[in-house]
């Protein structure tokens, strides 16, 4: 019984979760269609109660949960609070666009706090079953919100091409896992890497497995090759939905990633380091150079994901502490740099309008200094110019990449780092230097201009002092990995 | 007191960098004058600051003053470690200075945005005084980067018709080079576990390595200076910014190149500074004569002008590297000296652009007639800019030649080739442009030049041929520093090669 209770304790912000998101479904079945703010402040308030849990249970130790299959670290621990601050984040932007298009519904909340649990599972999950759970959780909850706005054509096909691509890298993911458990005799983690340094590196089974797991994760990431479903997915969904997936999602995949490669699989880092080499370059490339053609600024943001996460990639195959924590730091940054990317999006549309075209960003300045502003701040920090948090991200995954001796890598890295400095520039080039097609005034609610302002001067902050942001990073790595 | 006198370079930066702010925060287009007071007030105190890095400078100290060191980014052992020597204090000086002179030469001729083009020349004169006192790899390359994100929307928010491509050039070349040189700070980090210039300095590192460091540091500083082949930028950018942007350009950003093979390049990789040496005096050959023909069929007079300047860079790094303390010393009174003179001669430039909008030069003609003040200081001008005797043109280019000829004599005849061509193409289209008969109907119609733009004039007048006659206050700053510079340079990095015997490896 004692076990139990410290079982549930381990879970309680998976817990809290759980039931808020049911509860919510439930009152908003009683609620007119003008209180549903009441909703809202439900949701925010479940994200706050999960931190003020994560927060209160944190140790610095690694604690498991029902019989292993459930891990609480810090590793976890920071990744779930950053996810609650992301999804918080989100909720903020994504209010008023939702009202307009009349998907300012009670189902739209208990959806994305269920994936948010799926999230938090897959963060914590210690058992390659729990982690699948998690994944699945959170897929299908991302499928359905992709096809929320059910009369919109283009957001369905987003839909069904998303479903049918990722239930295909699930399949691989389980199929991947099979073979190891095959193999190990094993489904959890720890296990695995003790039996996998038993059997010895040059298993062919288990080499396949990793092939499969290592192809679900990219799935996941968005890494190329297996990146075909993000742009159209990022272009289809509504605006407020491509901002979760770009976000948030991005902690968990990062942190099922750190589980399966960094902690089951890392007897086999020789092979999985030369996998994620060649995806992180092709990713790179790829992202880089295909972002420079578009011309909807959703679907660049999807390009410039791409070769957001093969810098990413970076620091993970360097396969080593400084490398896993540089690649956390990346990913922090990369999410407040979504956040405020998507938001300004997010901002700038009106009822009827999607504000995804780049022609739409012309003349901004003329507009809205402070918004031109703050996107000239996200851009330059996705572009990785100092003093923005981006350039931090970019040096410290290059220089875990450098010190595990992927000095070439390195160098065709910073030469693509320009090719993406040329389509980031253009959206400056819009805002600054064109004049404006559309003088609608800008409305929007007076919380989310304050939070997106915070966020984007985050980003500059950030970069003068990113001492907090790394040590954190940092720790939470060494305590949790070693 | 006691605190300012101990953060007088932290003061420096971060002083334009707040009245920056202020005025972007208090100016706009409604209280157009109240902007500009602020921000002059800001440029002038800004200016004001730096003044002790000069007073208080001692002369006999060959290495850093005013140094401040405190830990910014421990993770990665990164220091916000700032200090000057005689090659920094000269150019911080100049910077400061000129964005005074930047800001009242806006006066009236911006009227679009005004807060945000001040800011902007504000903003990036504390970078730029960051970069010439930073002595920690990161925080000099975060100012060195950060620069380029006001000068880019300079030019592109208030340049000529052809900015965007200009601009959007001009920051990718740049960030080109930046990023390899991050490589280079990144290998170097990897050595030494810090970030610090002075541990650079002393890391031996193999011939091979160095090499590689080098050249990653000359694609960054290369860039900027500019030298030939890696200038085109330079022309573009002049042409499509606005005075107020081709000033700082001129003056102050292409010294930022030279600084930095002074500060990096050469004493991180010595021995490759020494094995590059005729491949560098052999560039700057090519600039100074190739690029100076280059300037004498130019038709438009900023267009001429940054030719000039990449002509007269050329003397800056043929000075580094003939390794003698005269090239050197000359070279560095030669950055200072262009910025004065190139300043001088894009505000004329701009003089004439405000009353005429053109800078062809076959629409003047006979502007003596009915500018004559002007005239006079134009033609004074060009004088220095062709290195006549007695402007500080003359002073740095002379050093450098002398000290060519102790080096090699055709070095030396190339380089004075340029005493000719300067004065070819400087006072070609000072003939051109000024004297003769009155051109057309607009030439006519000039008015000559206002008070502003006298005191302007008349301040880098005086100071052209204030250091043209009695160069002593700059060269005085850098002989110590030289000395100490010139004997780092001539002991060797390489590693001896430990004896242990091969069978024991």
């Amino acid at each position: 019984m004692e076990n139990f209770q410290y079982d549930i304790l381990n879970v309680l912000p998976e817990l809290t979760v759980l039931c808020m998101a049911m509860f919510i479904l439930l009152v908003d079945l009683f609620i007119k269609p003008q209180n549903r703010f009441v909703i809202y402040g439900l949701a925010q308030f479940t994200l706050f109660a999960a931190a003020v849990f994560t927060f209160q249970t944190h140790t610095l130790g690694v604690s498991y949960a029902f019989s292993g299959m459930f891990v609480d670290d810090s590793l976890g621990d920071v990744l779930k609070l950053m996810t609650y601050l992301g999804s918080s984040i989100m909720l903020v932007y994504t209010r008023q666009y939702q009202k307009q298009r009349n998907m300012f519904r009670g189902e739209y909340y208990a959806m994305v706090l269920f994936s948010m649990l799926g999230m938090m599972i897959m963060i914590s999950g210690q058992n390659m079953l729990t982690i699948y759970m998690g994944l699945e959780l959170l897929s299908l909850c991302l499928y359905s919100l992709v096809a929320f706005d059910r009369d919109n054509p283009r957001a369905s096909e987003a839909a069904m091409k998303y479903f049918v691509l990722g239930a295909l890298a699930s399949g691989m993911l389980l199929y991947g896992m099979s073979m190891i458990y095959g193999m190990t005799g094993s489904l959890n983690i720890s296990e695995i890497a003790v039996e996998i340094s038993n059997i010895g590196q040059h298993n062919p089974v288990l080499i396949m497995g990793l092939v499969f797991v290592v192809a679900g994760l990219a799935f996941k990431f968005g890494a190329v090759p297996f990146q075909m479903w993000v742009p159209d997915v990022y272009q289809g969904a509504p605006t407020s939905i491509t901002l979760l997936i770009g976000s948030v999602p991005k902690f968990a995949a990062f942190a099922i990633t750190i589980r399966l490669l960094a902690q089951g699989l890392y007897p086999l880092a020789a092979d999985w380091q030369d996998m994620l080499l060649i995806m992180a370059l092709l990713s790179i490339v790829i992202g880089n150079l295909s972002a420079i053609a578009q011309t909807n600024l959703k679907r660049m943001l999807a390009y410039s994901t791409i070769s957001h996460i093969g810098f990413l990639l970076f620091g993970l195959m360097s396969a080593n502490l400084n490398g896993f924590a540089s690649s956390l730091f990346y990913i922090s940054a990369y999410v407040l740099m979504t956040l405020a990317g998507f938001g300004m999006i997010l901002l700038l549309s009106r009822k009827g309008f999607e504000a995804d075209k780049l022609d739409d960003l012309k003349g901004l300045n003329q507009r809205s200094p402070w918004a031109a502003f703050m996107m000239l701040i996200t851009m330059f920090s996705m572009a990785g110019i100092p003093p923005t948090i981006g350039f931090y991200a970019k040096f410290t995954v290059l220089q875990a990449a450098w010190q595990a001796g992927f000095t070439w890598a390195v160098v065709l890295a910073v030469l693509m780092a320009v090719v993406g400095a040329f389509y980031y520039l253009r959206i400056v080039k819009l805002m600054y230097f064109d004049a404006p097609t559309d003088l609608c005034p800008i409305h929007a609610p007076i919380d989310m201009q304050f939070v997106l302002s915070m966020n984007a001067l985050a980003l500059l902050l950030i970069g003068l002092l990113p001492q907090v942001l790394m040590n954190l990073c940092g720790l939470s790595i060494v305590t949790s990995l070693q | 007191m006691n605190l300012f006198n101990q953060h007088i370079l932290s003061f420096a930066i971060w002083l334009p960098i707040l009245a920056g702010v202020i005025v972007l925060l208090l100016g706009s287009d409604q209280n157009a004058n109240r902007t500009r007071w602020v921000a002059l007030v800001g440029a002038v105190i800004s200016f004001l600051v730096t003044i002790p890095l000069y007073t208080g400078f001692q002369l006999q100290i060959g290495t850093f003053q005013f140094e401040e060191s405190a830990s910014w980014i421990p993770a990665f052992n990164i220091y916000y470690h700032l200090g000057a020597d005689g090659f920094s204090v000269p150019l911080i000086l100049l910077t400061s200075f000129t964005t005074v002179l930047v800001v009242i030469a806006a006066w009236e001729v911006i009227t679009k945005s005004i807060a945000q083009y001040m800011a902007a020349f504000l903003i990036m004169s504390g970078l730029m005084i960051g970069v010439f006192s930073a002595l920690d790899a990161i925080l000099y390359y975060v100012f060195w980067e950060a620069m380029l994100i006001p000068m880019f929307l300079v030019i592109g928010i208030w340049g000529g018709p052809n900015r965007v491509y200009a601009t959007i050039k001009f920051f990718l070349y740049t960030l080109l080079g930046s990023l390899l040189m991050l490589v280079a700070f990144i290998y170097l980090y990897h050595q030494t576990g810090s970030f610090a210039l002075t541990d650079y300095y002393a890391l031996p590192i193999s011939m091979s390595a160095q090499i590689w460091i080098f050249i990653a540091f000359f694609m960054a500083f290369a860039v900027k200076i500019p030298m030939w082949p890696v200038h085109t930028w330079l022309p573009d950018a002049h042409v499509e910014a606005p005075t107020g942007g081709s000033v700082v350009l001129a003056a102050i950003a292409l010294k930022l190149g030279g600084y930095s093979f002074l500060r990096f390049a050469m004493p991180i990789a010595p021995d490759a500074a020494h094995y590059f040496a005729n491949t560098m005096i052999t560039l700057s050959l090519i600039a100074i004569v190739y690029i100076a023909l280059v300037a004498l069929v130019q038709k438009d007079m900023k267009k001429l002008i940054a030719y000039s300047s990449i002509s007269h860079m050329g003397f800056v790094t043929l000075g580094f590297f003939m390794f003698s303390q005269l090239g050197l010393e000359g070279a560095v009174v030669q950055m200072i000296s262009h910025g004065f003179i190139s300043s001088a001669m894009f505000l004329c430039v701009g003089v004439l652009y405000d009353r005429m909008h053109s800078r062809q030069i076959a629409d003047y003609g006979g502007v003596v007639n009915t500018m004559p003040i002007f005239a006079a200081f134009a033609v004074l001008f060009a004088m220095a800019n062709s290195g006549l005797p007695g402007t500080s043109g003359f002073v740095g280019e002379f050093m450098v030649i002398l000290a060519a000829v102790k080096f090699n004599f055709w070095v030396a005849f190339l380089a004075a080739t340029t005493l000719i061509f300067g004065a070819a193409y400087t006072l070609w289209m000072t003939k051109r442009v000024f004297y003769g008969a009155i051109a057309n109907t607009h030439v006519a119609e000039l008015t000559d030049i206002n008070a502003r733009e006298f005191i302007i004039l008349a301040t880098l007048a005086l100071l052209v041929i204030g250091f043209g006659v009695y160069p002593e206050p700059i060269t005085a700053l850098l002989q110590a520093t030289s000395a100490e510079f010139l004997t780092h340079m001539q002991t060797t990095k390489i590693p001896i090669i430990s004896s242990v015997p091969a069978a024991s490896i």
